[in-house]
Order: structure tokens, then C-alpha cells, then sequence
């Protein structure tokens, strides 16, 4: 466990990635294949099932420090990650002989799972007597499922890649499905990953899937960045899971872009798979998309299947998945990935499969050319919202099907649609974690139920929410602020140290982490789409909200109302 | 509050009615003892000064030309029936506790202070060590007042400081160690390795470094930036404020190994946050088992805190059986004043 913890730290205090990669290749030079085999799992990403419920780690963690359950959690606030704080509280460790990390994960955290909570509090009180801060500090990450480590997947495959003298390529390709959590990984499956190329028989793939290819925001016009639009295949961007289908000895496998095996959760993807031959792997889009509807259900409706493994028939009918196939990575058991895309996609289109759907493409008429076919193109994208797509997709025909976000084979640019904005109010605050942690990052806005007559009848607002003095029920007119949407994204680090000063200097109340400020800071924020939500107070959700920028420059009674977002909301379904 | 109290907090400071005087006042006044020379408990504008003589040197170099009295410490000083007398606490070269004797009760004022929770001596100090006073009150500050902040023992994290700078040094990479200029920057100095290369300092730090020295603490040799040799200066440790690395005078540090040495340094998201290379959880302040044991120490049946998480060390105090309650304050920011 040292020498992991040790890496970890190394890992987690650099920001080069020379220092990281060189942090790497050392461990891996000296870990048994035991211990590499579950350094690769965790540090690319995957996470076993929680061995031991977050109650037991505190109350463990409460008894074996002597705090008081209130103390602990004043501790978890200001430190902001429950890992960490348990490492800081407890009392100076007997520092004992220390197993590797493969002892610890299969004898030490994996056989907690589903004992009882007194068995499970007394072992973990004996392994923390045993670790050092740093060692018990990943402990409790790894018990938790919450370890995170600032390393690109990539950068670890170029390690392994360097230090087996073997192409990345071929060490990504040996990686995926890697962490899928139902399968804990040994020595044999480190050794599988680095062993030399002409020791493995390519044939037996299993079912294992390619490296996702992945795009990259177009970042301007495109008739300046991508030249030619002839020189493209466009393609709808889908709102939905980013899959792959693989058919081989006759069985079906899906994988998610998480590279997490997903087959179970789409029965009726499989079912219709089922008669498409072996050897075939397809690339495309999971969507929640009924048999008759012109267009996809927002992407809100397929969160009800994400994440449930056993699906009912009521559900299954309320929300039906079809996989849309875009690109054709293996046919008859030969991987065409260095093929062009323009003929994958003429290959994909002729395979002409019993219920295969494949994305359509967005094609200019044939007399458009240079700026006016993009033209054309923009206003197909500005259309998205009403066809229930999130822009366009430009893939360039030459492009090979590449691995991750490497752009030196092909490029695909996501060409989205301007997000929706409104100004909104910020009425709550909450500490972030991670390097966030201790700082106000976490906000909650609201809108005005209707315009404000002037900033007088505004102002009259705020004068009662800092007397505490709550806005009258049940009269519909009383003007007042609706909560609707949270957001934690699109500062920078100097505009969140300025939002905090303004938070703590205007906090009006403490309701456990979260605090109620006196509404000062007007945000335009920015959401993808909007969704009827009873749940919510203000009666909408809206998908992935983010913070574009401060407006210092907006009075608070021209922050934007209910109604004038539902009307953008009106536009967009 | 009761009528008796021999400190109250008033609006221009912490005030002792009985012998009608302030300490660390932050609005001036006409009689002011101060604790200690770091600019949130020393500042200009009063009438007359009373700080330890250990700390003349730094504080006439922070304030200049004041009118100033100082006492040795344990010497008393008798007014309208009080007695005043400063005792070290550890902190900084001078900073002092103020204790207050008043028809048999006495009250004690930390200002800022250090303690060890380990048993370890500080083997190069840089100010006599805290001494606990008995008393019927303590008022303590409690920057770090929580029990994730724990210090490691002093050797431990000079040898880490030394690693560190060893493992620079043997890559021909500078090291720019921040830390703040009086106190922390000399705690910094005393516990590194001299031998293994040249150290410079900030010219904020080295007039700090002169009134350490004159008062005969031993500090290694310190030269400036400029004077070191492009060869030098690979091999060289850097001490400077935080901030330095941002102004012009750094532009030659651009490829050093750039760590923050604060007792803030001991929580990750806060070293990630600063976005440098090391954090140095090294403190010029009491941790949580040391505020304990200072305050236990004290055999005090009444505790009033002054700065850092006071809801929570106060609530703690109550659970402890004591009598706490605490004063609002212009001492520290919990966002990261020196420490």
C-alpha cells in the first residue's frame, strides 16, 4: 500500500505530465503483477461497489478518534472530503509491516462488503491502525469507491505502452472493459495487458470492444475552421449514451463510452441484435426514442433507464431505447478502423440488417457549395432544438476511426447549438469539495415569479428575505424568487474567490452546509434544454445549467422571470 | 460578561477596565500592550507602547519611531493597581502572553501562540518557547482550532523541507520555498540544511532576518537573489512572502520548484487549490492537541476565544466542562493570514 499511496501522491501534487508519467513508470517498474493489476484498475478509472456504507466509515471513524459525531462533521465541512478528514482525525498510527495493494483490496476491503455493521467497523478500526495518513486516506477512497486521481487514461497507457515496449494503441485496445466492475483484475490480466505483441492470438477478441473515438467542440465558424463541407460527413449530434454493439460467436455485448458492459440494462437493443451475424461491432447512439415519435424523448426521459439494471415492463413501454448506429468498426471479424470514414459509412449503410438504424446524414443540396452549403448547414443546426438533437456532427471523410481524443488520425467536431441562457439570482451557497473544498462553488438560482414592477418593489424583496420575513402564501402576485436550478461549473478560480467574499459577506443563515445569502449577484447561466419537473418548486429542470459569466452589470430586478424561461423552454421541445 | 472581568472586548479592542488599558487594539488608542509585531495585533496610531524586550527589534522595525516601554519577561509592571507581565508564547521572535493580575484574579492573553502536541524540543528555536501561566481565565486564539489539524513533529517535516530541496537541487532546479516574511520565513530558515546549497531570501524577509540575528538568533547565512551565480541559483533555496512568485524580482525563479509553508498546507484541497508543487504543513500556530494542552495547562475554569473556528472550539470548551464564550475580533482571517 506504501508504495501505491506514494504514487498516488506523486500523482496527486503535480500538475506536469512529465512528472506524472515518470511517477508511473516507476511504480510500475517495481509492483509485483498483483498489485499493477489493481493500480491500472483504479488509476483508469474503475471503482468496486461500495464494500462499506459512508455511516459506518464516520461512526468507525467517530469512536476510533473520540469525537463527537457533531465535531466529526464540523471536521468533513472545512475539509470537504470524508476520506480525507477520517485520515486527519484519527490518532497517530502504529506503524506495522505493510501488505501490497492487492492484499489490501482483496483481504482487506472487497470481504467487508455485506458483513455486519459492528464486524465492519471492527475491522476497519484495525486497518487503520495499521496505515499511515496517506495509507488510510486511500482506504477509505477505496472502501467508498471514490477514488480520483488527476491522470488521464491515456497517460497511464502510454506508461504501461513505454515500459512494455508496445504501441499505446495496442495497450488501449488491450485496456477496454479493463475496469468493469464485475471482475476483479490479477496478475494475469496485467500480464495480458504488456505481454509482447506476437505472444497473443488476435483472434479471440471476446467481447471486448475498440477504444471510443471522441470529438472535439468546434471552437468558431466553420466555414474558417473546417474549409470545405464537402469534405465532411454531417451527422446529427444525439442527446443520448454513446455505445458500442459488438456481435461475436453469436452473443451481443454493449459497452458504454465508460467502457462499462451495459447489455443487460437495453433488453430490447439486444433482442433486435440478436439476428445480426458475428463479427460485426457497430458505433452509435443509445436513445430514448419511441417506435411511432418523429424524434428522440429528451435525454431526461433515457436518465430513467441509466443506472437500472433490472427494468420492469411498464417502464420498458414508458420508455423504449433503439441503438443508432454511426459508424461500422468491425465486419465479418476484420477490424476496419483504418479505413476512411467516408467508407465505413458506405459500408455501414449497405449492410442492410433487419432492424439496424442508422443516423441519417445532413447533406447540402448538391448545387451549394463553400459558404453558402454552410450556411445551410447553420441553419439545419439552428433547427436542433425542435428536432430534439444537440447540433450537428462533422466528421471529415478521411478521417481513420482513432482512440480517444487524439486528433493526429481523423477529427470529428461536435458542432453544437448556442446553449439557452437567462439571468438568474443567486439565493444559496454550498463549499465545494476537492481543491474546492472550504470555498462557496456550489450556487443555487432563482428567477422572479414575475417582472418586478421597478427596482423599488425588487429592493422591497430583499429588504424582507434579510428580515427573514418569508413572502406571503397563497397570493400568487406577491413577488418573489424561485429556486430552479443548481450550477458549479464555468467560473474561473479568481471569479469564485470573489463570489465567496460576496457570500460571506452576505450570509443571512446556516441550514447544515448550505447557506442563504442576501441576493446581490445576478449570473447568466447557461442550460441545454428544459424539462417539466412537478418535483421542483419552480415546475422546471433544466439539463446541465453552468455559469458563463457575472453580471455585474444587471440590476437585480432585471434578472430574468419563470415565465420568460418557460417560453424558451417553449422553443425548445 | 460579568461586571468584574478584568478584559472586555470594546470597539477599539480587547480592554482591561481595571487598570484602563488595551491589548492589540485595532482603532487607536491612548495605552496599548501588544502581544506581538505581525500587523493584525500591532498597529500604528497609538498613544503609548508595552511589548517584551525580545521583541523590540522586529517591532521597531515594523512601526518605527513609537513610543515604547518594554518588560523582560515574567518582570511586572504595576498600574492603577494592576499587574502586567508578558510571557513567551512562541509564536514569533517576541510575542508574548499578557498576563493580568487584579485582587487576586488573574486573566492571561495568548495573542497568537505555539505548541507542540508532540514532546519534541525544537532543537533550533527561533523564539523562547510557549510557557503556560495558571489562571482563572485564558483568552486563546484558535487559528487552527479543529482536530483535522494536527502538526507532524518538527523533525519530520524538516527532513521533508530538506528532501525536498535536496531532490531540486540535484536536478539543477531552484527551490522558492513561500512563507510569510516575519516568523514563518526565520522558523524556515532555522530548520533547513545549510549544506545543501545557497540560500537566498526576498529583501521583504532579510530586514526581518537583521532584528532575528541582533537579538541573537542563530540563523544560516542568507544572500540575495541577484548575488547568486546562474550555477548557484540551481542548486539555491529561495525564501520569499507568498506572492513573490508573481512579481518581476521571481522572473528568474520561472522553472523553480515553488512550495507554500503554512499550517493551510495541511488539508489537500488547499494545497491544490494554490496550485503549486509542495505544501509544507509547518505552522507558526498551535494545532488542535496543542490549543488542548495550552489551554489545559492553564488550569483555567473560563476560556474566551478570540479568532479561528470559535463556534465549534467554544462549543467544545462548553462539552469539556469549562465556562467559554468568545469575542469577536479584527485578529486573523481564517481565509489565510499568517500561519
Amino acid at each position: 500500500m506504501r508504495e501505491f499511496a506514494a504514487l498516488f501522491e506523486a500523482l496527486d501534487a503535480s500538475t506536469a505530465t512529465g512528472d506524472k508519467l515518470l511517477a508511473l513508470q516507476g511504480y510500475f517498474a517495481q509492483a509485483p503483477d498483483e498489485d499493477a493489476a489493481w493500480a491500472v484498475y483504479f488509476l483508469s478509472g474503475g471503482k468496486p461497489r461500495q464494500a462499506v456504507p459512508t455511516a459506518v466509515l464516520r461512526a468507525a471513524a467517530c469512536v476510533e478518534s473520540g469525537l463527537d459525531d457533531w465535531l466529526f462533521e464540523e471536521c468533513y465541512q472545512v475539509v470537504g472530503d470524508l476520506a480525507e478528514t477520517i485520515a486527519q482525525v484519527l490518532p497517530a498510527p502504529a506503524q506495522r509491516p505493510d501488505g501490497g495493494l492487492a492484499f489490501w483490496v482483496e483481504a482487506r476491503i472487497l470481504p467487508l462488503r455485506g458483513l455486519a455493521p459492528a464486524e465492519q467497523q471492527r475491522r476497519v478500526i484495525e486497518a487503520w491502525r495499521e496505515l499511515d495518513v496517506a495509507g488510510r486516506f486511500l482506504y477509505v477512497k477505496l472502501i467508498g469507491g471514490g477514488f480520483r486521481v488527476g491522470v488521464a487514461k491515456l497517460l497511464v497507457q502510454r506508461a504501461l505502452a513505454e515500459a512494455a515496449r508496445l504501441p499505446v494503441q495496442r495497450v488501449a485496445e488491450r485496456m477496454v472493459g479493463y475496469t468493469d466492475a464485475r471482475r476483479p483484475p490479477g496478475a494475469a490480466d496485467y500480464r495480458a495487458l504488456i505481454v509482447a505483441d506476437h505472444a497473443v492470438d488476435g483472434s479471440d477478441r471476446g467481447g471486448q470492444s475498440y477504444p471510443f473515438f471522441l470529438a472535439h467542440a468546434l471552437q468558431g465558424e466553420p466555414a474558417t475552421v473546417a474549409g470545405d463541407p464537402r469534405d465532411w460527413i454531417v451527422e446529427w449530434k444525439y442527446d443520448g449514451i454513446r455505445a458500442q454493439l459488438v456481435r461475436r460467436g453469436g452473443q451481443t455485448w454493449l459497452w458504454s463510452r465508460g467502457e462499462e458492459l451495459i447489455t443487460e440494462r437495453y433488453p430490447e437493443v439486444s433482442a433486435v441484435a440478436a439476428g445480426w451475424p458475428s463479427g460485426l461491432v457497430l458505433d452509435g447512439e443509445l436513445l430514448a426514442w419511441g417506435p411511432d415519435a418523429t424524434q428522440p424523448m429528451p435525454f431526461q426521459a433515457l436518465q430513467k433507464r441509466i443506472g437500472r439494471k433490472t427494468i420492469g415492463k411498464k417502464l420498458l413501454a414508458e420508455v423504449p431505447v433503439r441503438f443508432l448506429a454511426y459508424d461500422l468498426l468491425e465486419l465479418d471479424g476484420h477490424d476496419l478502423r483504418r479505413l476512411t470514414q467516408a467508407e465505413r459509412r458506405a459500408r455501414l449503410v449497405a449492410l442492410g440488417l433487419p432492424g439496424l438504424e442508422v443516423s441519417p446524414v445532413v447533406e447540402p443540396p448538391a448545387e451549394l457549395s463553400g459558404a453558402a452549403a454552410w450556411a445551410w448547414l447553420a441553419e439545419r443546426r439552428s433547427e436542433s432544438r425542435s428536432r430534439g438533437v444537440e447540433g450537428l456532427m462533422l466528421k471529415h471523410r478521411d478521417a481513420l476511426y482513432g482512440i480517444g481524443r487524439s486528433k493526429a488520425e481523423g477529427l470529428w467536431w461536435k458542432y453544437k447549438i448556442e446553449p439557452l441562457v437567462a439571468d438568474a439570482v443567486l439565493v444559496y451557497a454550498q463549499a465545494g469539495h476537492g481543491r474546492r473544498a472550504g470555498v462557496y462553488t456550489d450556487y443555487t438560482f432563482a428567477l422572479w415569479n414575475r417582472a418586478p414592477r421597478d427596482a423599488a418593489e425588487a429592493q422591497a424583496v430583499l429588504d424582507a428575505i434579510s428580515r427573514r420575513d418569508p413572502a406571503p402564501r397563497g397570493d400568487p402576485l406577491a413577488l418573489q424568487l424561485v429556486p430552479f436550478a443548481k450550477a458549479y461549473s464555468g467560473l474561473t478560480d479568481e471569479e469564485f474567490a470573489v463570489v465567496d467574499r460576496e457570500i460571506r459577506r452576505h450570509t443571512l443563515e446556516n441550514f447544515g452546509p448550505v447557506r442563504s445569502v442576501l441576493p446581490t449577484l445576478v449570473f447568466e447561466l447557461g442550460f441545454e434544454g428544459i424539462a417539466a419537473s412537478p418535483r421542483h418548486k419552480s415546475g422546471i429542470a433544466v439539463r446541465f445549467p453552468r455559469m458563463l459569466r457575472i453580471r455585474h452589470d444587471k440590476p437585480l430586478w432585471q434578472a430574468d422571470t419563470l415565465d420568460g424561461v418557460r417560453q424558451l423552454a417553449a422553443g425548445s421541445l | 460578561m460579568s461586571a468584574g472581568d478584568l478584559v472586555v472586548r470594546r470597539p477599539e479592542g480587547l480592554y482591561c477596565p481595571a487598570g484602563d488599558f488595551f491589548i492589540d487594539p485595532w482603532r487607536p488608542v491612548p495605552r496599548a500592550v501588544i502581544t506581538h509585531a505581525h500587523a493584525d495585533h500591532a498597529r500604528r496610531g497609538h498613544g503609548r507602547y508595552l511589548a517584551s524586550a525580545q521583541g523590540v527589534g522586529v517591532l521597531r522595525a515594523r512601526l518605527g519611531g513609537i513610543d515604547l516601554q518594554t518588560l523582560a519577561w515574567g518582570q511586572g509592571l504595576y498600574t492603577n493597581g494592576v499587574r502586567i507581565s508578558l510571557h513567551p508564547a512562541g509564536h514569533v521572535l517576541g510575542a508574548a502572553q499578557v498576563r493580568i493580575e487584579h485582587r487576586g484574579e488573574v486573566w492571561v492573553v495568548s495573542g497568537d501562540y505555539f505548541v507542540s502536541g508532540h514532546d519534541d524540543a525544537d532543537p533550533r528555536p527561533t523564539c523562547t518557547p510557549f510557557e503556560p501561566v495558571r489562571c482563572h481565565c485564558f483568552i486563546t486564539e484558535s487559528t487552527f482550532g479543529l482536530p483535522v489539524y494536527r502538526w507532524r513533529p518538527r523533525a519530520e517535516l524538516a527532513a521533508e523541507l530538506n528532501v525536498w530541496w535536496a531532490g531540486n537541487a540535484e536536478r539543477g532546479r531552484t527551490s522558492l520555498l513561500m512563507g510569510y516574511s516575519f516568523g514563518k520565513a526565520q522558523r524556515l530558515l532555522a530548520a533547513v540544511d545549510p549544506a545543501i546549497g545557497p540560500i537566498a531570501v526576498h529583501a521583504a524577509v532579510e530586514p526581518l532576518n537583521r532584528a532575528y540575528r541582533e537579538a541573537g538568533i542563530a540563523l544560516p547565512p542568507t544572500r540575495t537573489l541577484e548575488s547568486l551565480s546562474a550555477d548557484e541559483r540551481r542548486r539555491a533555496l529561495v525564501v520569499a512572502p507568498p506572492g513573490a512568485q508573481d512579481s518581476a524580482w521571481a522572473a528568474p525563479l520561472a522553472d523553480a520548484s515553488a512550495a507554500f509553508a503554512s499550517g493551510w498546507m495541511q488539508l489537500r484541497g488547499r494545497r491544490r487549490r494554490e496550485g503549486l508543487d509542495r505544501g509544507f504543513a509547518i505552522s507558526d500556530h498551535a494545532d488542535w492537541p496543542g490549543l488542548m494542552r495550552a489551554i489545559a495547562a492553564t488550569e483555567a475554569s473560563r476560556v474566551i476565544v478570540t479568532h479561528g473556528y470559535e463556534a465549534v472550539m467554544v462549543r467544545w470548551l462548553q462539552l469539556q466542562g469549562l465556562q467559554a464564550g468568545s469575542f469577536a475580533t479584527a485578529y486573523g482571517d481564517a481565509a489565510g493570514a499568517d500561519a
